[in-house]
């Protein structure tokens, strides 16, 4: 298990205080105006050399992305924008970092906008998280109050960092359409190239990272990046939160190391599988675009990037939903389809046309009402939504379909045996009675 | 996506101004984005109006937003629909319950928290109450996963519910005396039941 001095979220049940004086105790901004004064390339390369990979689903090398942004400063200024549109379903990490440990991510956005050559900074916070969004806009104003940002603050870089909402669309997690969103359009996602650190927030230079990301660089700068890489595995290094929901008997986030095993994450900290761990059916490792993994490559699965990778899932978000026995997983994955068929932005047509029909054929599936025939068709069908998108949310939205076919087909043979055999389980009434 | 349209004309305001306290907060967000990029600030001010409004954002909130951004009705008017958040017809008065039916919350029990809204609510969602005081709908996720089942109400989010504790808060607003927000069972945040497995020997 990891030490609780390598944890970096120490304040994330809100057992202390969020605010300036408790943040300080905890270790933020500490040496903050040192760390600057590494200058813009050295603070890069730490965070090369840490191997952190971003916490948003997708995993792309921090630092790498970060030198993307054009090395001058143009006649177009930089922005860093924070990606806080936290909605995929069973992902609730940032959340704990905005509203108990607010100052880890705004001195992270001082640090990341300095390092990218940006005097301004949006943090994207989801319309639904309301309180959240008071308590990270109230570590801002200390911040300011402080003058540890604004205009001639006491790190000497002037730097404005503004709390904006949305309104309850999962797509605006999306980078480009978080972007189109934070214009005030809708949030529809642009195509790529131009890349964001191109083209980005109002045609300028812009990187958009997530809120655990971006509330890491501090202590990486800190601690140094050798002791971030020693965590984990290469490629999969640092500390990470872990989302636990289902059935456990006991759910919660977790700060732990990555490459975990899955079985000591919800053994030791989730209370274990309810009714026993060989009551397991499967789990979703990543947040419900993932692609689920049955129970019986659990026992021995680490929780890092590579290794679900290789099982063909993703580690996403590190939201871990787990399912038992007493689980109906048609019904469950078919629930997932329709919130994508809520949340598709309807530009592109296999995604909007394809969520209602994947949601309408699983719904049926589940009663056990279909053919045969039409499993292989269903696959086909995530097969043309899968790469023929704008964005990934077509991708998203198609590999838990193609989990639950690839892991579950007898299940679902079965079921449509069962409804084949007796067709209306309850009789309808005739009219005579 | 969904098709939303406005609501009839019959109940729609004839007219809708910010209050000149909200006025003033609506040009601090607006001074949040460059020059000429005050169509930023759309979200942030339909919201408010919304709020103002009673819960449910009406034809004219959106027009006077649009007129307060210098911003075609259309672009406005297409945000509005775009967005799940802006709720396009009246809603309850008290309160309008957001229930989340996502499969995490879904495999911890919430559609028995459904079945209270159906029976003490109104039998389908959007609709208000007999008395006026309460609405509800089905929300896809609230980003409180470890907290299942769980419903937000206004600004606040009450979780780990069971149907009597939801029941205890639906009693506790419908009085004016709601009950405290965050989870309903003894547990610190989404601390694992029975006190954290971590950060022990931190200091808080």
């Amino acid at each position: 298990m990891l030490d609780d001095k390598d944890r970096i979220f120490t304040n994330l049940y809100g057992q202390g205080d969020f605010g300036l004086a408790g943040a300080r105790a905890r270790g933020a901004w500490d040496g903050t105006k040192a760390i600057l004064e590494k200058g813009r390339d050295a603070i890069v390369n730490e965070v090369k050399a840490s191997g952190q990979r971003g916490r948003g689903g997708a995993g792309f090398p921090t630092g790498l992305k970060w030198s993307f942004m054009p090395k001058q400063i143009g006649e177009r200024p930089h922005y860093l924008v924070v990606n806080a549109d936290e909605s995929e379903p069973g992902t609730c990490k940032d959340r704990e970092i905005m509203r108990h440990d607010p100052h880890l991510l705004v001195e992270g956005c001082l640090i990341a906008s300095f390092a990218m050559g940006a005097h301004a900074a949006y943090i994207y916070v989801r319309g639904e998280f309301i309180r959240e969004r008071e308590r990270l806009q109230a570590a801002v104003d200390q911040a300011y109050e402080a003058k540890l940002i604004g205009k001639d603050n006491v790190h000497g870089w002037d730097f404005d960092l503004y709390v904006h909402h949305g309104a309850g669309a999962y797509i605006c997690g999306e980078e480009t359409a978080l972007l189109e969103s934070l214009e005030g359009k809708k949030g529809q996602p642009r195509l790529k190239p131009p890349f964001p650190a191109n083209v980005g927030l109002y045609g300028c230079p812009t990187t958009v990272n997530n809120v655990e990301t971006i509330a890491q660089v501090p202590d990486i700068m800190r601690r140094g990046a050798a002791w971030f890489s020693s965590i984990g595995r290469p490629n999969n290094t640092g500390t990470k939160l872990f989302c636990i929901s289902g059935h456990v008997d006991k759910p919660c986030n977790v700060e732990e190391a990555m490459g975990v095993p899955l079985r000591e994450l919800i053994e030791k900290h989730a209370g274990g599988v309810r009714g026993g761990w060989d009551n397991l059916l499967a789990v979703i490792p990543g947040g419900s675009s993932m692609p689920l993994v049955p129970a019986s490559q659990c026992d021995d699965l680490k929780m890092d990037f590579d290794a679900l990778v290789a099982l063909k899932s993703a580690l996403g978000t590190a939201a871990v939903i787990v399912m038992d026995k007493s689980t109906d997983i048609i019904r469950a994955m078919a629930r997932i389809s329709y919130f994508y068929k809520h949340e598709s932005c309807g530009q592109c047509t296999p995604c909007r046309e394809g969520m209602g029909w994947m949601w309408r054929v699983l719904t049926r599936m589940a009663e056990g009402r279909a053919h045969k025939r039409e499993i292989d068709m269903l696959f086909e069908v995530t097969k043309q939504i899968e790469g023929h998108t704008i964005c990934a949310f077509g991708d998203g939205a198609a590999w838990p379909v193609q989990g639950l076919l690839r892991h579950f087909r007898p299940e679902i043979e079965r079921r449509i045996d069962q409804y084949a055999a007796n067709p209306h389980p309850e009789p309808v009434r005739a009219a005579a009675e | 996506m969904s098709v939303r349209r406005l609501a009839p004309a019959e109940v729609q305001p004839k007219e809708f101004a910010f209050t000149a306290e909200n006025l003033a907060w609506a040009k601090q967000q607006i001074a949040k984005y460059p020059e000429g990029r005050q169509a930023s600030a759309v979200i942030p001010l339909l919201w408010r109006a919304q709020e103002q409004a009673g819960g449910w954002t009406p034809q004219k909130a959106i027009e006077y937003v649009a007129d307060l951004l210098g911003m075609a009705y259309i672009r406005v008017l297409e945000v509005a629909t775009f967005y799940t958040m802006f709720l396009l017809a009246p809603v309850g008065r008290k309160a309008h319950v957001q229930v989340c039916g996502t499969t995490p919350c879904m495999l911890r029990g919430s559609d028995d928290l459904f079945k209270v809204c159906r029976n003490r609510i109104h039998h389908d969602p959007f609709h208000v109450s007999a008395d006026g005081d309460f609405s509800w709908e089905e929300v896809e996720c609230l980003g409180g996963c470890v907290n299942a089942p769980m419903v937000l109400i206004g600004k606040d989010t009450y979780e780990d519910l069971t149907p009597a504790t939801f029941e205890k808060v639906l009693d506790g607003i419908a009085s004016g005396k709601p009950v405290k927000p965050g989870p309903q069972t003894d547990r610190q945040m989404s601390a694992p039941v029975g006190g954290a497995t971590t950060l022990k020997t931190v200091k808080a």
